[in-house]
């Protein structure tokens, strides 16, 4: 492994559970819906982390548990049945169901997957209904699009043993997945579907011939239930900013046995292109010091992006959990002597950063504020997992993300300034 | 179990995070799983808080609970203190940790600091977040105050004679993500000082542990805000023997009857001309241009205190018909039906914004008066609507001085609910020039690309105007009747935030006389018929 310094820490945290990441899902799949299985919190928290502007029925909902409900479990069960059932009536349009485990479901023991299967024999061939834990006690933020997708991978049909494929597993904003299979279909590769579909019940199949690409670093247990399908996961970098999207489609190539100089000539121009759009945030961001607090395990890919390509010196990378296989590649990219802290001490890590005085620190919402109030800039993690950030041709929209604020500042500073 | 798609309070220990965070001094361990770390950022976004709210969460995992979870507390705790050092620990647990029943009040009181130590249990599966707070804030109160209750309640309101000093009240009630706290508090201290009545400790917001245990040194206690103060008001009242005043002055009427109430507590007498309504409300409201807000139909919906303030505020000062009342507080249910009955309606006491929805949508209003999700509400509906409750949004809590009590928040209240239902009317005018040359296609009130950005909907790019015509075309329904081009036409002519009232009622009314195809006649005769 490279001269990183992989550390560990533990402590009071500051991250989102996996419930977090129905934000995004339910918007993924508009023929989906989520019901977490839990308190009046889990319902509080999905509401405050999507800020939510409801303008519409959301996609998403909580089975609040009551008092009456903790009695006894098997009432629980038929209880959560009936509001299955309330809820199927009142949105016929649903055609999966996700029950989503939490904190208190999981503490009182309540068997979702016994529900789940009792309510797929009753409206088979209507509605099917999965389960998954996004609870805080087993999982942080984007490790719930982890449980959601394992959940889809026994359900993905079966292919020929013969057709080969490649697999793009992990959320990506519509616009960038067109781009990336577009750019896989000119190297020569002709099938390419991705998980999760745009619509829930348009799986992709799966099998000895399904090469799997992962387009998002927090997909270790889908991946592992997509390997155990018989499906070759590929190992590489992930596709954020241009060395990484580069190193991301050539293992894909490198895969399908594609020549290596079809692949350079198709990425060259974008690269070209690419490199000259990074230039001016390069110049803003060069030399500018890091922090990384943990939230959505895009941390190690983010750093060595803004270190390597942008030029930024990196004082510290945080992340929720550290899977050494699947990040092998990334850390080997980044330069020795980087401190990555898996896990968290909030009050000692920000101790550190008070200390360290960094340009920038990338955490979640709740930090922002408070850090913004002693001068230090800010990035929102919660937003990469909004925005189309993947792919050689997004390199610039990604430095920019992180300029901006870096700019902001700057800004603000001379108006100050042009006020005194 | 109850199926929530969004809900109007949190939990209750939010409701204590936010007794924790308005004091100075004090400090939460909550045993909490990770993920309910989340509720920081209502403090440091909704409020632009620059500090973190000063809690220590356990974050405890799946793999502690076959362990020593106790041991993780004491650590935790133990790490607080010191850390922070503060003068008063709360402990308390969310959801979760309720059902592992590790007692982290007990732990702590067991674990020989020097330090009050309030142990907070706040049933997480059958209360809310302003019932926590509530509970939050009289444990605090009397676990700081007991000690001094001498069983003998002595308390004089009108001492400040003898002593020959001014009358000293308390405010009690104000606290973070409350609504105006911040400004009702300059507005009341002032209106208080005008009238030589001095205010001691205001609390939980800005107070420290010492302004706690002066409470019972004023004279009297102003409740604020019976939602958090009214228990703690109480206790102190039945064991210090200390009065308390009910009005909350938001309104003209309601500062009146509040400056009434203050001084007859403390046996003050009330200069006529001291009491003067210095609010530009009333004259505003006789003023020839608000002849337009007469009978302007309004429902209303929020926290208790609030939903009866505005109801009083909509019908006596404003002159508009309230044609809804609600409030998602079961705590303060009785009230609301009280207020609603003496308007003759009934009260609508619920959680389900869905619900809501649907009562707005019957109703009919012109004005919608709400928390943040009803002005969404009101936003799929194309109704005009201000924000008078909690819960809100960052926008919600504006940069400028905007209280809602006194006779400042008189005004801006006036301001606050009668701007949009003037943008509601010149929403209607450019929908009636819109086929005028001058009027391009894009052109918008704010009303029709507010929030558009964020808007879910392919309406968004729609003006209000268009969305009620897009409503109406597409409505088409075998058994209803149909509009002819000559109704469609007339029909667009009214303003768009009756037409989906008036197009409902001329359905209804062709549908009884049997009529297949409605014109301007039919329109006509429907609202003769619903006049008589
Ligand atoms: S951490 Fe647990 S209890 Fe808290 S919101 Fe997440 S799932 Fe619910
Ligand atoms: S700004 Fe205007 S349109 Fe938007 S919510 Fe307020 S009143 Fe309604």
């Amino acid at each position: 492994m490279s001269g990183t310094t992989l550390l560990k820490e533990s402590g009071p945290r500051e991250v989102f559970c996996g419930l977090t990441s129905i934000v995004w899902l339910h918007r993924r799949m508009p023929d989906a819906f989520f019901l977490v299985v839990g308190s009046r919190t889990c319902a509080h928290l999905i509401q405050s982390a999507a800020g939510v502007m409801i303008f519409a029925e959301p996609r998403f909902g909580t089975a609040i548990l009551e008092e009456k409900d903790l009695a006894g479990l098997a009432d629980a069960h038929e209880e959560l049945t009936r509001v299955v059932r309330d809820l199927l009536q009142r949105r016929p349009e649903i055609r999966t169901l996700f029950l989503v485990g939490s904190c208190p479901s999981e503490v009182i023991k309540l068997d979702l997957a016994r529900v789940a299967e009792q309510l797929n024999k009753a409206y088979e061939g209507q509605v099917r209904v999965l389960n998954y834990s996004g609870s805080g006690i087993e999982t942080t933020f984007t490790q719930g699009e982890d449980g959601a997708l394992s959940a889809l991978v026994p359900l993905m049909p079966t292919s020929q043993p013969q057709e080969s494929q490649l697999l793009i597993v992990g959320t990506l904003a519509n616009s960038v997945e067109d781009r990336l299979k577009t750019l896989f279909n000119r190297i020569g590769i002709s099938k390419v579907s991705s998980l999760p579909p745009r619509k829930s019940s348009d799986l992709p199949s799966i099998g000895p011939g399904t090469k799997v690409l992962l387009a998002q670093p927090y997909l270790s247990n889908t991946a592992k239930a997509l390997k155990d399908r018989g499906a070759e996961i590929l190992l590489a970098p992930f596709p954020l900013g241009i060395e990484g999207s580069r190193l991301w489609m050539q293992e894909a190539s490198k895969a399908f046995n594609i020549d290596k100089g079809i692949v350079d000539s198709t990425l060259e121009p974008l690269i070209a292109r690419a490199t000259k759009a990074l230039e001016a945030y390069k110049s803003a961001l060069s030399g500018k010091r890091l922090f990384l607090l943990p939230e959505s395990q895009l941390e190690i890919p983010l750093a060595r992006f803004l270190h390597r390509e942008c030029g930024m010196e990196i004082v510290e990378v945080g992340t929720p959990y550290l899977n050494r296989e699947m990040m092998k590649a990334e850390l080997d990219l980044l330069p020795p002597n980087i401190r990555v802290v898996e896990g968290q001490h909030v009050e000692k890590q920000l101790d550190r950063v008070n200390a360290e005085k960094p340009d920038l620190v990338v955490c979640g919402m709740g930090l922002a504020n408070p850090l913004e109030a002693k001068g230090v800039s800010t990035k929102w993690s919660i937003e990469l997992v909004f925005s189309p950030i993947h792919g050689i041709d997004q390199a610039a929209d990604l430095a920019e993300l992180f300029a901006r604020p870096l700019y902001r500042q700057q800004l603000l500073e001379h108006k100050v300034l042009a006020h005194t | 179990m109850e199926l929530t798609l969004w809900t109007y309070e949190g939990p209750p220990h939010v409701g204590a995070m936010r007794i924790a965070s308005s004091m100075k001094g004090i400090h939460y361990v909550l045993h909490a799983p990770q993920g309910d770390t989340y509720a920081d950022l209502l403090f440091t976004m909704i409020e632009r808080r620059g500090e973190r709210p000063p809690v220590t969460y356990t974050t405890f995992q799946a793999r502690d609970l076959g362990g020593d979870t106790a041991e993780l507390v004491k650590g935790h705790i133990r790490e607080a203190v010191e850390r922070f050092n503060p003068e008063a620990l709360l402990v308390g647990e969310s959801c979760t940790a309720e059902l592992i029943q590790d007692q982290p009040g007990s732990l702590a009181h067991g674990m020989g600091l020097d330090l009050p130590i309030i142990n907070l249990e706040l049933p997480a599966y059958s209360k809310k977040e302003n019932w926590g707070a509530a509970e939050t804030f009289y444990q605090l109160v009397r676990g700081l105050l007991k000690d001094k209750v001498d069983g003998q309640t002595t308390h004089d309101p009108r001492a400040w004679k003898q002593e020959e000093r001014n009358p000293k009240v308390n405010l009690l009630g104000p606290s973070l993500l409350g609504f105006r706290c911040r400004d009702d508090i300059l507005e009341i201290k002032k209106l208080l000082n005008e009238h030589d009545i001095d205010v001691a400790v205001v609390a939980p917001l800005g107070a420290t542990t010492a302004d706690l245990l002066e409470i019972p040194k004023s004279d009297i206690n102003v409740c604020l805000y019976p939602e958090i103060s009214e228990s703690t008001c109480n206790w102190l009242e039945k064991n210090f023997g200390m009065p308390f005043s009910h009005t909350v002055p938001i309104g003209v009427g309601a500062t009146k009857d509040f400056l009434t109430e203050i001084h007859k507590l403390l046996d003050l007498p009330l200069k006529p001309n001291n009491a003067n309504n210095e609010s530009k409300l009333t004259w505003y409201s006789q003023s020839v241009d608000s002849n337009y807000l007469t009978g302007k139909r309004v429902f209303i919906f929020g926290d208790g205190t609030h939903a009866i303030a505005a109801a009083r505020i909509a019908k006596q000062e404003l002159g508009f018909e309230v044609v809804g009342l609600g409030t998602y507080s079961r705590e303060m249910a009785r009230p609301v039906r009280k207020a609603a009955e003496a308007i003759g309606l009934k009260a609508l006491i619920s959680n389900d914004y869905l619900e809501v929805e649907s009562a707005i949508s019957e109703a009919a209003p012109e004005l919608v008066l709400g928390t943040q999700m009803e002005r969404h509400c009101a936003k799929r509906l194309g109704i005009p609507c201000a924000v008078i409750s909690t819960p809100m949004h960052v926008q919600d809590v504006p940069a400028r001085y905007s209280p809602q009590m006194g006779w400042e928040g008189s005004n801006v209240i006036f301001d606050d609910w009668v701007h949009p239902l003037m943008m509601g009317l010149e929403e209607h005018l450019i929908g009636m020039f819109r086929h005028d040359f001058e009027f391009t296609d894009g052109h918008q009130s704010h009303l029709g690309h507010l929030g558009a950005g964020k808007a879910a909907t392919d309406n968004s790019s729609l003006t209000e105007s268009q969305k009620e015509d897009k409503a109406i075309s597409e409505s088409v329904n075998l058994d209803s009747p149909i509009w002819t081009p000559e109704g469609k036409e007339e029909l667009s002519k009214i303003p768009f935030f009756v037409r989906g009232k008036v197009r409902k009622n001329t359905e209804k009314y062709a549908r009884q006389a049997g009529c297949r195809k409605i014109d301007s006649e039919t329109m006509l005769d429907a609202k003769a018929h619903f006049k008589g």
